[in-house]
């Protein structure tokens, strides 16, 4: 266990998550305006009609497939009487189909996104540099997933390794060790991964975390009052030119 | 019973002569940024035509508005809120940009910087989305005056209705063609299905004045809006990744001024007024099974504002005296509801829409002045209603869900105005038998032509402005300057276009006015935030950055002049709290 290991699998995941979610509330705070997905639709439809719900339905299931591969315990699924064989076919055929669903999607898109003049006059140097770390964590996400299958010989069990640290990371105890006995391709993984995480909140990422659930909820026409009543002793004094009083609501 | 007021538009199509101004002024006002180039919040269409989106009244592609399902209720055309969640990623009916057009400029550059030789220089014309050279194909208004209506016009979606249910061809052939101005700004419906298709809930309609609004800070980009609207005027920012729409001039209107388009509108065809309607019967009035039914049933939603009983709801519902009051003068309750001469456009979608349209009677008329008969005789005009079929087919199309008896009785009410008012100025003897015709006496034709045809200034906009004591509130709306590399622009954050907050006026001015009066020098012109503020600038010598720099430098700035301290004081967006 050297000084890099403890600085990779101890300190760093700390500092991404504070970066994480300390990013997301400030940019939520300071700007709601450019938190948007940034659709390119308007200039471009046949390309994006496939691509995008291939590559965001894949990365749905790659999501839920991280959560049972990293918060369920190995001992959970041997209970309910699974067999590690069984556990590594279904996490191959799961993740393997969703992998590559969301690594044909992506490559779909970037293509799209270099090829369409519109679309490439679009792109930010922030999108391009998000959609290098996105595509290097997905390519090496899909890679783990080959490796963690035994399709290369010796099958690698990341729920001895990967799975306790990260889950030891929650409870403030990092298991350094346990990521240290991991194999190379995952290390090389979760590093993508933690940078994903870090430059997040400040790039259009952030739409995630405005998924509209909420509109199945809701009423279908939404009224809102100009102004905060006056009468209403309970108002701040209203803040002057667009401030409504959603707005404020969301600020402060 | 809800009472509710909605702010209303009426446009007499009569008197519209496709000038395109209200177009251009609007643009000015509020589209004229980067990101909505393709964008004409009031645009002007010649119809017979295709309008602006292509085609975009052809609802079994692009699924605007509200429809009955099998069961009998109200539902999204485009799908409810499960199917709208799961095409999130895609949405499969969105224009893209062709079907607007692809927005341009034109290669000036060339004009000033190309080298000496034998031929012209000329401007080309270039993509403001690509930056490429293109070839001008299409625009908001390319078939303008039926322009290309020979090859074209069977693209109208109505003129394809109007043959289905008449069985007859539209003449397209030139002098055979007939041809009106349809001006098209948002509707402000009362049942919008835009605000209804906004995943995030960012659309929503001002309960004091009905005003539908985009919360910019709410709009996630989900593009739902942009389907859910049957009249495509919903717009989607490129730049900005947000969605924008006609704002009926709210700050205009908040202070009791009409609507830039109204206000410039060289025919004085608009008029904007007050109506009260009864909320808890809206989704009611739009679910009637029949499609031509549904006109009537809007008609029932406005409420009579001289009936005690209405007044007391409106002040049950905190609607103040002043604006029950601006709802009896209201233009758009007499036109619409009294004198029934002003249509909803295309109540069929279900939306109910609040701008409303008094059909023209023009091509009528003048079809009948080119064969020779008095125009402007009565009983002519009707036998021209009832022989024109294709005209009248045509408007009840736009109007009226095709119900033809519905446009029949405006064009014959506008008819017998016409006619009784030629004796009135003739001075020949009254004939109150033209007015009982159409269910009408002498003095409500002359109101009626009073309201149509003087149309002064006051009787047209009855506007009840916002409380006085929420006037300060109104100031600080933006910044003129904030467009992409204006002076204003100086709030744009670090993730693109606009993002971050803008800096009021006043902060900006501020800053400005400290930075001038604390320093001995003049504002460093590479600092965007100390920019010449024209606004408070007294003349004293030029400073640099107003004109372009002479040929020998200037003098270097004094030791206190145009500091990098006092440009490092500009105004942040958090200062703004």
């Amino acid at each position: 266990m050297s000084t890099l290991d403890i600085a990779l699998w101890g300190v760093l995941p700390y500092l991404v998550a504070v970066l994480f979610v300390g990013g997301l509330i400030w940019r939520w705070r300071y700007d709601q305006f450019g938190w948007t997905t940034r659709s390119s639709q308007l200039y471009e439809s046949a390309l994006l009609r496939f691509g995008s719900p291939v590559f965001h339905f894949g990365i749905l299931v790659v999501l839920v497939g991280h959560i049972i591969g990293l918060l369920v315990p190995k001992s959970w699924t041997e209970t309910l009487g699974m067999s590690q064989e069984t556990y590594h076919v279904q996490a191959l055929v799961l993740g393997g189909v969703a992998g590559v669903c969301t690594l044909a999607g992506i490559v779909l898109l970037v293509y799209r996104r270099r090829t369409r003049g519109p679309v490439f006059m679009a792109t930010t140097w922030n999108d391009k540099i998000m959609y290098l770390v996105l595509a290097a964590a997905i390519v090496a996400g899909l890679a783990v997933t080959l490796l963690g299958a035994g399709a290369t010989g010796e099958g690698h069990d990341y729920r001895t390794t990967v799975s306790p640290w990260f889950r030891s990371l929650f409870v403030l105890r990092p298991d350094v060790e346990a990521m240290t006995h991991a194999d190379t391709a995952f290390h090389v993984h979760v590093l993508f991964g933690l940078t994903l995480f870090a430059i997040w909140p400040f790039t259009r990422l952030v739409h995630a975390f405005s998924a509209p659930i909420g509109y199945l909820f809701r009423p279908y026409i939404v009224y809102r009052r100009r102004r905060p009543a006056l009468s209403s002793p309970a108002s701040r004094a209203p803040r002057p030119g667009w401030g409504a009083d959603r707005r404020q609501r969301l600020r402060r | 019973m809800r009472v509710m007021a909605q702010l209303a538009m009426v446009m007499n199509l009569d008197k519209c002569i496709g000038c395109h101004t209200c177009s251009v002024t609007c643009k000015q006002a509020w589209t004229n940024r980067p990101g909505v180039e393709y964008v004409w919040f009031n645009n002007v269409e010649t119809r017979p035509g295709q309008g602006y989106p292509r085609r975009y009244e052809d609802q079994e592609r692009w699924r605007g508005g509200w429809r009955l399902n099998r069961r009998g209720r109200l539902t999204l055309t485009a799908g409810g809120r499960l199917r709208k969640l799961l095409t999130i990623f895609s949405n499969p009916v969105m224009p893209t940009i062709d079907d607007y057009y692809e927005p341009w400029t034109y290669d000036y550059d060339t004009l000033i910087t190309a080298p000496v030789g034998e031929d012209f220089p000329v401007a080309r014309p270039k993509s403001l989305l690509s930056g490429k050279p293109m070839a001008i194909e299409w625009s908001a208004n390319w078939d303008d005056d039926l322009g290309g209506a020979p090859e074209l016009g069977h693209l109208d979606p109505m003129v394809a209705q109007v043959r289905e249910r008449t069985s007859e061809q539209v003449l397209m052939e030139y002098e055979k063609s007939f041809m009106m101005y349809l001006p098209r700004i948002c509707e402000h419906c009362l049942n919008p299905s835009c605000v209804a298709s906004c995943p995030s809930g960012a659309m929503y309609k001002r309960s004091e004045d009905g005003i539908v609004l985009v919360d910019q800070d709410r709009c996630r980009g989900w593009r739902m809006c942009v389907t859910g609207c049957p009249y495509k005027k919903v717009y989607f920012n490129h730049r900005t990744g947000k969605a924008e729409k006609c704002t009926f001039c709210y700050p205009r209107v908040e202070v009791g001024l009409p609507t830039v388009c109204s206000e410039t509108c060289v025919g004085r065809l608009r008029y904007i007024g007050l109506v009260l309607y009864d909320a808890d019967r809206v989704t009611a009035a739009a679910s009637v099974p029949d499609e031509t039914d549904l006109y009537a049933a809007q008609l029932d939603l406005m409420l009579d504002p001289h009936d005690p009983e209405v007044i007391a709801g409106a002040r049950r519902e905190g609607i103040s005296d002043d604006w029950i009051e601006a709802a009896q003068r209201s233009p758009i309750h007499a036109l619409a509801k009294t004198y029934r001469v002003a249509l909803p456009l295309h109540p069929e979608y279900r939306t109910m829409p609040m701008v409303w349209y008094v059909p023209p009677l023009s091509p009528v008329s003048e079809a009948l002045r080119d064969t020779g008969f008095d125009g402007e005789d009565v009983d002519n005009l009707f036998g021209a209603i009832e022989t024109l079929r294709i005209p009248v087919a045509y408007l009840a199309s736009l109007f009226s869900a095709g119900d033809t008896t519905v446009v029949d009785g405006v064009l014959r009410r506008l008819a017998a105005m016409r006619s009784y008012m030629r004796r009135v100025t003739l001075g020949e003897e009254l004939d109150e038998g033209i007015a009982a015709a159409v269910g009408m006496t002498g003095d409500q034709l002359v109101e009626l032509y009073r309201l149509l045809a003087i149309a002064k200034y006051e009787d047209r906009y009855v506007i009840p402005s916002a409380y006085a004591e929420q006037g300060h509130q109104l100031e600080e709306l933006a910044c003129s300057l904030d467009v992409d590399g204006g002076p204003g622009m100086y709030g744009s954050g670090p993730f693109g276009e606009a993002s971050g907050r803008p800096v009021p006026v006043s902060v900006e001015t501020f800053h400005a006015l400290r930075q001038r009066q604390t320093s001995s020098g003049f504002a460093d012109p590479e600092s965007r935030a100390a920019k010449v503020n024209l606004l408070n600038w007294d003349g004293r010598g030029t400073p640099p950055g107003m004109f372009p720099p002479a040929a020998e430098p200037s003098e270097p700035p004094g030791p206190a002049g145009g500091s990098p301290e006092a440009s490092s004081d500009a105004p942040s967006g958090e200062e703004q709290r």
